[in-house]
């Protein structure tokens, strides 16, 4: 990147995001990891850190982990253990978290990522690691009602993260926002999170800083670690923000990465600007050591081989199969695999049975998804099933129905549970018997006759007017068998 | 004087007592002696004798019994219970009480025995006196000016004083032993995982472990059996079957057996003689008894302490990291506002609730600890310790290929005068030079009395056995018992 008025400038970002396993359970402890519960109703002597408590590993986190893991393409090493990572909080009720120093799950990966516009040239960016560990408790400082107490909630005090931190391999704020939608669909579509930053079920911190090139001399800036992000935009957002600070900064101190220690800084959504929270990163010393009430996890190779097997396809070998498969554009394949897994059932039982994917994929983009949002729903409980669908296209493409005929379908079959024969019939739409369009045909014509000149001159589209009343007189007549028949009497008048 | 378990369940289903009546007898005892001992922290009279009603109707009813049912049991106030308070003699917990049984205490319910109360120790385990209780020191019942060992002081002392004939403790350095040798009492350190820790309020988790504290090696094997057993709350609880303690002690022939003698333990300086007479006494029993006797060498043993004040510590400091006053346990109502100015509301409260919550060994601990963790200096001390440990492991694994026990002293002295080693914390540490070993490598042993020195003061021996060994430390404790009294002498100013 070139600032237009300054220095050759080449951003550099590492980003280390947190995703929350999708267990039903904390990481040591029964408890339910539900969003959004009243505080503290999810807690129990083992989360609340209470004297003699003792944790005891979820294993389905670990079958999560090893499938994100595998997922960008880490290593799982055959030993993995707990480490206590030690600092005062109030929402640490224990005063160390639990978490992986040394011999983290996943080690040594990789994801590619593409944009948009050259989305045949993937880049890819290393990952250094991925580790499990618990998540902390959550403080609310409630100033703005005339308090000066905090409030603590801990039920989501050991909710199961993997923390994925990436090598400093991106060189943008864009593709730090691309790799971070990469991730998520990775993860959402092998079910390891649901990756919602709202909820906080996926949070990223970004640490930034330039390498400036003054004539030939590289100089980097100062490394500052973004948090607060609450959206992909905001990350995006953020990352420029900081850019253009750093480079600020730069041109006014000349301040350098062997002036300053690494700070971090928070992200103002609203005034669109990150500022200090912390000034000098402390070398903090967490005094890791290895928790001994947890013994060390031995990950036998069959049971990594095990999770590969069952890993399926990742998004991006399934955006291929769909492309070559049905015949769908590559945008298109994106937009269905970005749906999830169930999307991508439905597309692929109702395109089959159709057996016309373009269509099936644009049918689903437009009247399915959109029923979706309006309604809220989720595929899985969509009154339409993948079969009828299929069903459905199936005589659109057959010529049996037009496309305003199939919508008018479509939304009876949303409102009743109709077969797609009973809809048909309910509807009183019925295939015209071709003598009953010639018949039609020629009554328009002889009222209109000045088409058949308009149309003898060359002015074919004049038809199309006479299409609109045969579908007024005969709703179910076709219009392409409409405007065929027109056309054949027009030539032979 | 109801000194032994056995006894009392005999007493119960000859109908010539009822649990009522042997549980009013513990507590008027527990009364008599509190003052002069103060071997409790909490006991409820009330609860004790309702439970007490509840295994008499049960007995009227001819409903199913636990093994201790009508036996009162006294737990070491590190012990979570719903129902008392669990302090670990510390101001921090002085007030709390948690909302749910450790394992052993479930196990204890279920068995039908009478919890009559909680006993003094030192503070959270660390200690060997009893005298960093925040609750006051206990006293032996065998000299009152001397302490009882600690840190279970509270757990012995009330059964050497006859109050209940069962007692439960925790043993992470000796804690178990040393004090059952200073009040002539037997008393076992399970192996390591083979008694679950949930709700054993930690001290170092690597070390801790829960253990049956009695008269005899019968009694102490009688209330093993319903502690003993695999746990899935306990991660590091081991799943093995649980063998019929009993049933090893049948038999006093040690024939075929060899039991190694620590030459070490022997040799080294500032081992009281008596001690080292009762030791070499010992060899005789059990060569009459039919053993072989091999000397044998843990050639690191010099390390057992070193290595064990870098790790005990280490943990410690961690695992109390959690009394910070935000939560539960002390926290400090006013802050002194200069500290409150320089270091902000929320660190302030938390280093004032800890120095005003804390006792100085304990603190002296977690400084330790800290310190051996931090980053620069763990390579030194924590990891360090860990590779020492490894190697004193292999010590007893290679004695172990050679020999079935290890005989030799539980502590270098008989209990010495309260006041002695209290300012002198290096002093107090040497108490554990001959039972850090078996913790370290995560081994049973058992303390077993071994008489009297000039002073009338108990002696003691120890056995160590491999992992998960513990019948065979009881069928040589039970075969030494056999044709020994030392188990059955009393202190005189509480003989019955
Ligand atoms: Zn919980």
């Amino acid at each position: 990147m070139t600032l237009s008025d300054g220095y050759p400038t080449e951003t550099i970002i590492g980003l280390e995001v947190h995703v929350q396993l999708r267990t039903q359970t904390k990481l040591f402890c029964s408890c339910s990891t539900r969003f959004g519960a009243p505080p503290n109703t999810q807690v129990c002597p083992v989360c609340l850190g209470l004297p003699g408590a003792l944790p005891v590993m979820n294993e389905h986190a670990i079958d999560l982990a090893i499938r994100a893991g595998l997922a960008i393409d880490c290593s799982i090493p055959p030993m993995t253990k707990w480490d206590r990572k030690q600092y005062f909080y109030p929402d640490l009720p224990k005063g160390y978290q639990i978490s992986q120093f040394d011999l983290p799950i996943c080690a040594d990966g990789f994801l590619d990522i593409t944009n948009e516009a050259e989305p045949e040239t993937p880049r890819r960016i290393g990952i250094i690691r991925a580790h499990l560990e618990e998540d902390a408790g959550k403080s609310m400082h409630d100033e703005a009602a005339g308090r000066n107490d905090s409030r603590i909630d801990l039920n989501r005090c050991g909710t199961p993260l993997l923390e994925i931190v990436s090598h400093p391999d991106l060189r943008s704020a864009k593709e730090a926002k691309e790799y971070l939608s990469e991730l998520k669909l990775r993860m959402t579509h092998l079910g390891v999170s649901d990756c919602e930053m709202q909820e906080g079920s996926l949070r990223v911190d970004a640490n930034v800083n330039l390498h400036i090139d003054v004539d030939g001399k590289k100089i980097a800036t100062p490394i500052a670690e973004i948090k607060n992000m609450n959206s992909f935009r905001a990350v995006e957002h953020a990352i420029e923000h900081e850019v253009d600070r750093q480079y600020d900064v730069w041109e006014e101190t000349g301040k350098t990465i062997k002036d300053e220690a690494k700070t971090t800084r928070g992200w103002d959504d609203t005034k669109g600007k990150t500022f200090l929270q912390r000034e000098k990163e402390e070398s903090a010393d967490y005094r890791y050591f290895p928790d001994p009430d947890l013994l060390p996890i031995r990950i036998p190779q069959d049971r990594v081989d095990e999770a590969k097997a069952n890993l399926g396809e990742l998004p991006a070998e399934l955006c291929q199969r769909l492309q070559t498969q049905y015949g769908i554009k590559l945008y298109d394949a994106n937009v269905i695999v970005n749906q999830g897994r169930e999307l991508i059932e439905y597309f692929e039982t109702a395109a089959t049975k159709s057996g016309d994917g373009k269509r099936t994929s644009s049918w689903i983009q437009q009247d399915v998804m959109r029923t979706l949002n309006e309604n809220q729903l989720g595929i899985e409980d969509f009154a339409v099933s993948a079969a009828q669908l299929g069903d459905l296209l199936e005589r659109v493409s057959r010529g049996d129905l037009d496309n305003a005929r199939a919508r008018d379908v479509f939304s009876h079959l949303l409102k009743t549970d109709h077969s797609v024969e009973d809809a048909i019939k309910s509807l009183g739409i019925e295939s015209v018997d071709s003598g009953d369009i010639e018949v039609l045909c020629r009554e328009l014509l002889d009222a209109n006759p000045q088409v058949i000149d308009d149309v003898k001159s060359g002015k074919q589209q004049a038809v199309g007017a006479l299409i609109g009343q045969a579908k007024k007189k005969n709703a179910n007549a076709n219009p392409k068998q409409v405007r065929e028949t027109l056309l054949q009497l027009i030539a032979q008048s | 004087m109801l000194d032994s378990a056995q006894e009392v369940l005999q007493l119960q289903s000859r109908g010539e007592a009822t649990a009522v009546e042997i549980t009013t007898s513990a507590i008027d005892r527990i009364d008599a002696t509190q003052e002069s001992i103060n071997a409790f922290t909490h006991v409820d009279r009330e609860l004790a004798l309702s439970t007490a009603e509840a295994v008499d109707k049960k007995r009227r009813n001819a409903e199913p019994l636990g093994p201790l049912a009508g036996v009162p049991v006294a737990v070491k106030d590190v012990l979570c219970t719903r129902d008392m308070p669990t302090t670990c003699s510390s101001n921090m917990l002085r007030n709390f009480r948690p909302p749910y049984d450790a394992s052993v205490v479930e196990k204890l319910r279920e068995a039908d025995a009478i919890i009559i109360g909680k006993t003094n120790m030192d503070e959270f385990a660390m200690g060997a006196s009893t005298e960093t209780s925040a609750f006051g020191n206990t006293r032996n019942p065998w000299d009152l000016s001397r302490t009882p060992g600690g840190s279970s002081g509270g757990a012995t002392a009330c059964v050497a004083a006859g109050t209940v004939p069962l007692s439960l403790g925790t043993d992470t350095g000796g804690s178990i032993r040393q004090p059952a040798g200073f009040c002539g009492v037997t008393g076992l350190k399970p192996t390591y995982g083979r008694v679950s820790r949930y709700g054993l309020v930690a001290f170092a988790s690597s070390l801790d472990q829960v253990g049956p504290i009695g008269w005899s090696v019968q009694d102490v094997a009688l209330l093993l059996q319903s502690i003993a057993g695999y746990e899935p709350r306990d991660s590091t609880s081991l799943n093995h079957a649980v063998p019929d303690y009993q049933s090893a002690l049948q038999s006093s022939d040690l024939r075929g057996m060899k039991i190694g003698v620590l030459r070490e333990a022997l040799d080294v300086d500032g081992v009281d003689e008596a001690v080292r007479q009762a030791v070499l006494s010992s060899i005789d029993v059990f060569r009459q008894a039919g053993a072989e006797i091999i000397e044998v060498s843990l050639p690191h043993s010099k390390y057992w302490v070193p290595t064990y004040y870098v790790i005990a510590p280490s943990e410690a400091s961690s695992n109390l990291s959690r009394y910070d006053g935000a939560h539960y346990g002390h926290r400090a109502t006013t802050l002194d506002p200069e500290k409150a100015e320089s270091l902000g509301p929320l660190v302030a409260t938390y280093c004032q609730s800890r120095a005003e919550g804390f006792g100085a060994e304990v603190k002296r601990r977690i400084m330790v600890g800290t310190y051996a963790l931090s980053e620069g200096y763990a390579d030194q001390y924590y990891n360090q310790a860990l590779k020492a440990r490894r190697l004193i492991k292999g010590d007893y694994d290679a004695a172990f290929s050679q020999v079935d026990l290890l005989l030799g002293p539980v502590s270098p002295t008989p209990a010495f005068p309260l006041g002695e080693k209290v300012d002198d914390p290096l002093q107090m540490y040497l108490c554990d030079l001959f039972t850090v070993g078996a913790n370290l490598a995560g081994i049973p042993a058992i303390s077993l009395p071994a008489g009297k020195d000039a002073q009338g003061l108990p002696l003691a021996i120890q056995l160590q056995a491999p992992a998960l060994e513990e019948t065979r430390l009881l069928f040589a404790g039970a075969a030494y018992q056999a044709t020994t009294d030392f188990h059955k002498l009393r202190p005189d100013t509480f003989g019955s």
